[in-house]
């Protein structure tokens, strides 16, 4: 395991013939100012090659994590070290160069330099190599990266997408020992978005770096992650494979993140061990709600997550269905947000917000006042720790 | 019409543009970049020669380089004459006159990049020197040619520096500006109004230029002359 790799001091030479994984280890503790206030970010995380997505509202310490990767600011403490080689350490007084540290890093504006062509872009981390061989690199990455018809084109006259691609394409040249990406993908739209990962994948088969990816987007963590790590206010509340942390979110930080737009108070009525579910009542109503069973005892409080969208609405009461819940409510409120309608149902005290179409909304004449059967499925109940 | 004093007068001028720019980047890329708590004194002291007037400035230049100054002994032991009333002098009087207009463009210039690009570069395995000159320099084209346009319009109009440290020797330290002077002594003004003409005219060129230049500058901020003009 403590295989000594030697590198070369220029900045680019393609050392790797065999494919290497690097693993970078990141211990850090820093004083950030974000515009609530000043935060600690004190974070210790490890990723291994391959996707590993730290997920944030922003001013959470992601961009002020990544930059302390990078040796762009230096931390207040801590150890930063990628494929076994330590970039910096407080208690030694090591701090690698962040020009020395052949670190990929994605600005969120990705910070194409205006006054160079695409090829030129993309040549620019390879000051090491020969002009020919630098030519030859960077058009080999720009036709990997679909974006060879563009070389002589400035940052400013190619479209968002190509610049994403431009960018990505300049890190990745340099073959770097960790790529940080910043919302790299924000700005995209969706099929140009999976194009771009799927690309990205491709070459991290061959590179098998460790990627950090920052997103505050819960559909990024889902479509890319092999592990998330959630980072609130500087430090991470949650951390493991995207569904696990995202899908049965433990912490309400993470929901809260992640989408769960309802979320309730509840204490446990009874154990059902033979069904693998219990039930649940909903605190100060009379609702109870059938749930997938977890370790606690009757008696216990937790709290209750549901997704708006996980919910379905009838205006009779249903009968053969497999959920478990079913809730007679009355409609109190429906707003429209975008193509999204939201109808807030009050149940016996407890409020839900059910996500519909506009269709629906139309075909069944929803509006307030109007009575209504709220239908939850066991599993669409996720249980978060108190 | 002096056109002994007009040609020496445009070769004092383009000389110390041109020393300008190599002394000026280093000066501005320090004063763009530093964050010694100090910094504003230097800024100052550049910025002087802007409210001095000519004459206070000469007059110290005239004293730094006469015999009795250590400046002025060890060009005398190299040279055999003092630097006071010679082309050279004129020429060091001349870059401390003209510093602000060549150290403030560029400095604007420098600080208008973005500094993400500079973060960028520095991810890509670039030194801050090698940043500076592939990434900052190239992108304030328009700050260098107006500090090197300005610096030289500025020098070709100078006086009170030149008369002080220069004197008035013929086809030696004689500049336009003080040719039109004696001729106007002289109740010569046909002469000097000649004289005057073309120097309003070829300082009008040449600030034209810069404004062309930078019309088509592809910078955010082509215009970065500093807050004093």
């Amino acid at each position: 395991m403590a295989l000594k790799i030697p590198f070369p001091i220029q900045a680019a030479k393609p050392v790797f013939t065999e494919s290497i994984s690097s693993e970078l280890e990141v211990r850090v503790r820093k004083r950030f100012a974000n515009p609530e206030g000043s935060f600690i970010l004190n974070v210790h995380l490890r990723a291994l090659a391959g996707f590993t997505i730290i997920f944030g509202a922003s001013g959470a310490g992601k961009t002020t994590l990544l930059d302390c990767i990078a040796g762009l600011t230096p931390p207040d403490e801590g150890r930063i070290s990628v494929g076994g080689e330590t970039l910096y350490d407080s208690e030694k007084q090591q701090n690698v160069a962040a020009w020395k540290r052949r670190i990929g890093y994605v600005h969120q504006d990705l910070a194409l330099f205006p006054h160079l062509s695409a090829e030129e872009n993309v040549a620019y981390g390879l000051r090491a190599l020969s002009a020919t061989e630098r030519q030859a690199r960077a058009r080999e990455m720009l036709t990997a990266f679909r974006i060879d018809h563009l070389r002589e084109r400035r940052p400013a006259q190619i479209s968002g997408g190509e610049r994403q691609r431009v960018a990505l394409a300049r890190a990745l040249v340099t073959e770097p020992r960790a790529l940080l990406l910043d919302e790299p993908l924000t700005a995209l739209d969706r099929p140009t978005k999976s194009l771009l990962v799927a690309d990205l994948r491709q070459w991290n088969q061959h590179h098998r770096v460790p990627i950090l990816f920052v997103t505050h987007n819960g559909e990024e963590v889902f479509a890319l992650g092999d592990e998330v790590v959630v980072l609130d206010a500087g430090r991470i509340v949650a951390q493991g494979r995207p569904h696990e942390v995202m899908r049965a979110p433990r912490s309400e930080t993470v929901a809260n993140l992640s989408g769960l737009e309802n979320t309730f108070d509840a204490t446990v009525q009874a154990l059902h061990e033979a069904r693998g579910t219990m039930t649940c009542r909903l605190a100060k109503t009379t609702v109870e709600l059938e749930t997938p069973l977890v370790r606690a005892e009757v008696g216990s409080h937790l709290r209750v997550g549901i997704r708006a969208g996980d919910l379905l609405l009838a205006t009779e009461n249903p009968r053969g269905l497999s959920a478990r819940n079913i809730l007679p409510g009355t409609i109190r409120r429906v707003e429209q947000r975008d193509v999204i309608v939201s109808a807030f149902v009050d149940c016996g005290q407890a409020e839900f917000e059910v996500h519909l179409t506009l269709a629906a909304r139309d075909d069944l004449q929803l509006r307030p006042g109007k009575n209504v059967w709220v239908v939850v499925k066991t599993h669409s109940c996720h249980l978060l720790g108190v | 019409m002096n056109w002994e004093a007009f040609w020496l007068t445009v070769r004092l001028a383009a000389i110390v543009s041109t020393l300008l720019v190599a002394i000026g980047i280093p000066i501005a890329c320090w004063l763009t970049y530093s964050r010694w708590r100090w910094k504003f004194l230097v800024e100052a002291a550049v910025a002087l020669p802007i409210v001095l007037p000519p004459t206070v400035l000469g007059f110290y230049v005239l004293v730094a380089l006469g015999s009795r100054s250590p400046i002025g002994r060890w060009w005398e032991s190299l040279t055999g004459h003092t630097l006071a009333f010679t082309f050279e002098g004129l020429i060091i009087g001349s870059l401390l006159y003209s510093l602000p207009f060549a150290v403030q463009p560029f400095a604007a210039s420098f600080g208008a990049v973005d500094p993400t690009l500079l973060r960028a570069s520095a991810s890509l395995g670039h030194s801050p020197l090698q940043t500076f000159r592939r990434i900052v320099l190239p992108l304030s084209k328009a700050g260098l040619v107006t500090g090197f346009a300005l610096s030289f319009a500025h020098t070709l109009g100078e006086f009170g520096v030149v008369l002080m440290v220069g004197g008035n020797i013929p086809g030696v330290t004689r500049t336009i500006s003080i040719d039109i002077y004696d001729q106007v002594e002289a109740a010569n003004y046909s002469s000097a109004n000649q004289t005057a003409l073309l120097l309003l005219v070829v300082s009008f060129l040449v600030l034209s230029i810069v404004f062309g230049l930078n019309r088509y500058s592809t910078n955010r901020r082509p215009w970065a002359v500093g807050p004093w003009r």
